[in-house]
């Protein structure tokens, strides 16, 4: 059982949490990611942690609602628990100076694209951050993410904030404009899939973050496999990065929706049982 | 059987009521006596329930079971035994009628009488060497049942004796993983008197018992229950806590914990890397498996989903195979079918597992392989090529090698894969302490005897060591692991007290200690 000790409405459907977990807090690095499950009949369902604080003992989560376990999630209120929260799970970013970082954020994704951010810039790269959603009560961490960044780009689908357009098309302004050295990418897993594409028409090494669907998130079930380079890879034990030129997006995007039929449903029956309460 | 040993038993067996029991059938009527067979759930109702198979024996049948056992003067069910249940002992308290001292005799040796009362396979350890089957050629005495039966009666008494003990010396010892191996090794270090604590990366302690096992086979409460007597034994348990991650090695020794025990289990499941394996609705039976066991899939008050279709094929032939397979046909599959490359004699899953599940109606494809997955245009898995196969010279398991019948290639509609291939070790220890031996497998070495690793105060057992075993072989490793982390502990605190008593300075001593 894990308390909430802060609760911050980012917008009407993401929520950020300050969690207690002091192990977790001192042993996590940028990139990792915790299993949460909320209730006795909860699901666990992989959350990438945002920031912690080690003397605080906390860790941040980056809540979008989505589906049945996120909305019991975003509805826990200060002072109450979280069921279960394990980890840091998954691998941690490979940090090294490599000149010019384009990193680049949409939706939630900008959350787990902190820390990255952070650590890129503190071994003394350059970092150029681009943070996409489609409207702008979407964008998360703007102030974070300029403390940690050279340069921020906004872009909003509707041209409510920043600039009016695509991720990709932040992204290729800077490509034409600068030489960068590699670019992480981190978000839906569509986005991603297109963020890919360009890096690659211009030769730009660049990292994903996966976020596939997992249930222990340890390595024993394979629910998270995605095939890399023509390899089956675990999200969770092999990732959650890895060279995006290399991923099979489409794969991947057919996986996540394994269960969209029955996420619907629950959702649904969820949704009803909430407005009658 | 060693010296020491067999003395003991003698002389136990020289004990007044054993002469008793002896004296009052002859040998000659106990061998005339039939094998009590378990009473099972009707197969064509049981296949659509998760309730156990085995009904268990009724206080008469055990009674009739027990007096067959000849109370051997030289008990050879012993040496069957992964760890060493004083068998004739037991079964003797049983055809006394003292049921409790029976289950307490098991608690001797065993932490978990109940679940190996219904998961070890007897029939290749104790059973196989019982006096029955050795010489007389008939059906060994059901010890695997009788055991079952004295742990459940306990249990269902309410009177669950716990073990004593004697003194608690507060020397910090921890396990990890709460499988078999690890709840093993925490039974018999707490008896010791060692103040354990078990890590558990799951938010439910059992590791495989729990997310693996069906409840059909193993109910989840009896679990509970033998775990619940730990804890009144002293263990404690974390859960969501996964050692290497949440905390090092390190971190746990500034915590004050001396010794380890690593349990970690199977982790990453084998892919045949076939193409289409990784379309919707294919699953590892670990995925499989821990959806409905521990996340409880199948029951609609539960969040976690999982697609279990109308044709099932599960691929392998262990043990796990058969779990996942009679699963699914619980699940309204309408064709549950094993796809196994070999022939139904090679395969691994137990005798009684394969019995039950073509009794509930499984289909089993022997000597068939699949080839290729096909799927829809949303990436769900519609149907698989197979290929036949013929055996060939025997491999190096002994077993003859399966070999693809050219041209023989067909289609089976499939809308659930369950892929039962074997894991590997799980990865996270190892990642996370470079200083352990471990194989070119992913397995942790370690010194069989000892069940130690090349990090002498870090010991290993279970499937992290043998890669993928059985539950009382898990045991028989934690049981070995806690004997030898004693002789371990205690070694080192007698070298500490020679150099106190040779005047060292304490910053000596704590080096050494160190």
């Amino acid at each position: 059982m894990n308390r909430i000790i802060e609760k911050e409405y980012f917008s009407t459907a993401v929520v950020k949490l300050v969690v207690e977990a002091p192990h977790i807090a001192k042993s996590r690095k940028a990139g990792h990611f915790v299993i949460v499950r909320v209730g006795a009949k909860g699901e666990r369902i992989p959350l990438t942690i945002a920031e912690a604080d080690v003397e605080k003992g906390t860790i941040t989560l980056i809540v979008q609602k989505v589906g049945v376990t996120s909305i019991k999630l975003c509805n826990l209120e200060e002072g109450e628990y979280i069921t279960d929260v394990v980890g840091p799970l998954g691998e941690p970013t490979h940090i090294e100076k490599v000149g010019t970082v384009l990193a680049c954020g949409g939706g939630v994704g900008v959350a787990p694209l902190l820390p990255i951010v952070e650590a890129y810039k503190n071994a003394g790269n350059k970092v150029i951050t681009i943070l996409a959603a489609r409207k702008k009560e979407l964008i998360i961490l703007e102030e974070q993410m300029r403390n940690h960044s050279d340069e921020v780009v906004i872009m909003t689908d509707d041209g409510s904030y920043g600039k009016k357009g695509l991720v990709t098309h932040g992204m290729e302004e800077v490509i034409k404009r600068e030489k960068v050295d590699l670019s992480v990418t981190v978000g839906p897993a569509v986005m991603m899939k297109y963020c890919t594409l360009l890096t690659r028409k211009y030769d730009i090494p660049t990292v994903a973050s996966l976020n596939t669907l997992m249930v222990d998130g340890t390595g024993m079930c394979g629910a998270c496999r995605v095939s890399v380079g023509g390899k089956t890879k675990f999200v969770c034990v092999d990732g959650p990065e890895f060279d995006a030129f290399e991923v099979d997006f489409d794969e991947m995007l057919l996986r996540l929706d394994s269960y969209k039929p029955s996420e619907t449903e629950a959702y649904e029956s969820f949704l009803n049982k909430y407005r009658k309460a | 059987m060693n010296e020491g040993l067999l003395e003991f038993l003698k002389k136990e067996r020289e004990a007044e009521w054993r002469i008793e029991l002896r004296s009052k059938m002859k040998n000659k009527e106990r061998t005339q006596l039939e094998r009590i067979h378990m009473p099972e759930q009707e197969a064509q109702i049981r296949n659509g329930n998760f309730v156990e198979v085995n009904e268990g024996l009724t206080e008469e049948q055990a009674l009739l079971e027990a007096s067959r056992c000849l109370d051997c003067v030289k008990p050879t069910c012993i040496t069957g035994c992964p760890v060493g249940i004083n068998i004739p002992k037991f079964i003797k308290k049983i055809e006394a009628g003292e049921f409790l001292d029976a289950a307490r005799v098991l608690k001797e040796t065993n932490a978990l009488p109940a679940v190996c009362g219904r998961v070890c396979p007897q029939e290749v350890q104790c059973e196989q060497v019982c006096f029955y089957a050795q010489k007389l050629d008939k059906a060994p005495v059901a010890i695997g049942n009788l055991e079952r039966f004295a742990a459940d009666y306990e249990r269902n008494s309410g009177k669950i004796s716990v073990p004593k003990i004697t003194t608690r010396n507060g020397i910090k010892v921890a396990s990890i993983g709460s499988g078999p191996a690890g709840l093993a090794f925490a039974g018999d270090m707490a008896k010791m008197g060692y103040d354990v604590t078990v890590f558990e990366a799951l938010h439910e302690i059992g590791g495989v018992l729990k997310y693996g096992i069906p409840e059909f086979r193993l109910p989840n409460n009896i679990v509970d229950v033998e775990i619940d007597n730990l804890e009144k034994m002293g263990v404690k348990f974390v859960k969501n806590f996964i050692v290497g991650k949440t905390a090092s090695i390190e971190d746990l020794k500034k915590e004050g914990y001396i010794a380890f025990m690593v349990g970690s289990g199977a982790g990453l499941p084998n892919f045949m890397h076939i193409p289409g394996e990784n379309y919707i609705g294919i699953y590892s039976s670990n995925e499989y498996l821990t959806r409905i066991n521990l996340m409880k899939a199948a029951d609609p008050q539960y969040d976690t989903p999982v697609i279990s279709g109308k044709n099932v094929a599960v691929i392998g032939g262990g043990n796990t195979a058969m779990d996942s397979v009679r699963t699914a046909k619980r699940l309204g599959a309408e064709r549950a079918m094993i796809i196994y490359r070999r022939s139904i004699e090679e395969m691994p899953a137990r005798v009684e597992e394969i019995k039950h599940a073509k009794e509930e109606g499984i289909e089993f494809l022997n000597l068939h392989n699949p080839v290729e997955y096909h799927a829809d245009e949303q990436g769900r898995v519609k149907s698989m090529k197979v290929q036949k196969m013929e055996l060939g010279e025997p491999d190096a398991s002994g077993r003859r090698r399966p070999i693809p019948v050219e041209g023989s290639e067909y289609i089976i509609d499939v809308d659930t894969v369950v892929v039962s291939v074997g894991v590997s070790p799980n990865p996270l220890i190892p990642q996370s302490m470079k200083e352990l031996d471990v194989s070119s497998w992913g397995t942790i070495n370690v010194d069989k005897d000892k069940m130690q690793t090349s990090v002498p105060e870090v010991f290993a057992g279970g499937d992290i060591v043998r890669g993928g075993a059985t539950v009382i072989l898990a045991m028989g490793d934690g049981r070995k692991a806690a004997a030898s982390m004693d002789r371990y502990i205690k070694g080192r605190v007698r070298e500490v007290l020679t150099l106190i008593g040779e005047f060292k300075s304490i910053g000596e001593i704590l080096d050494f200690a160190r």
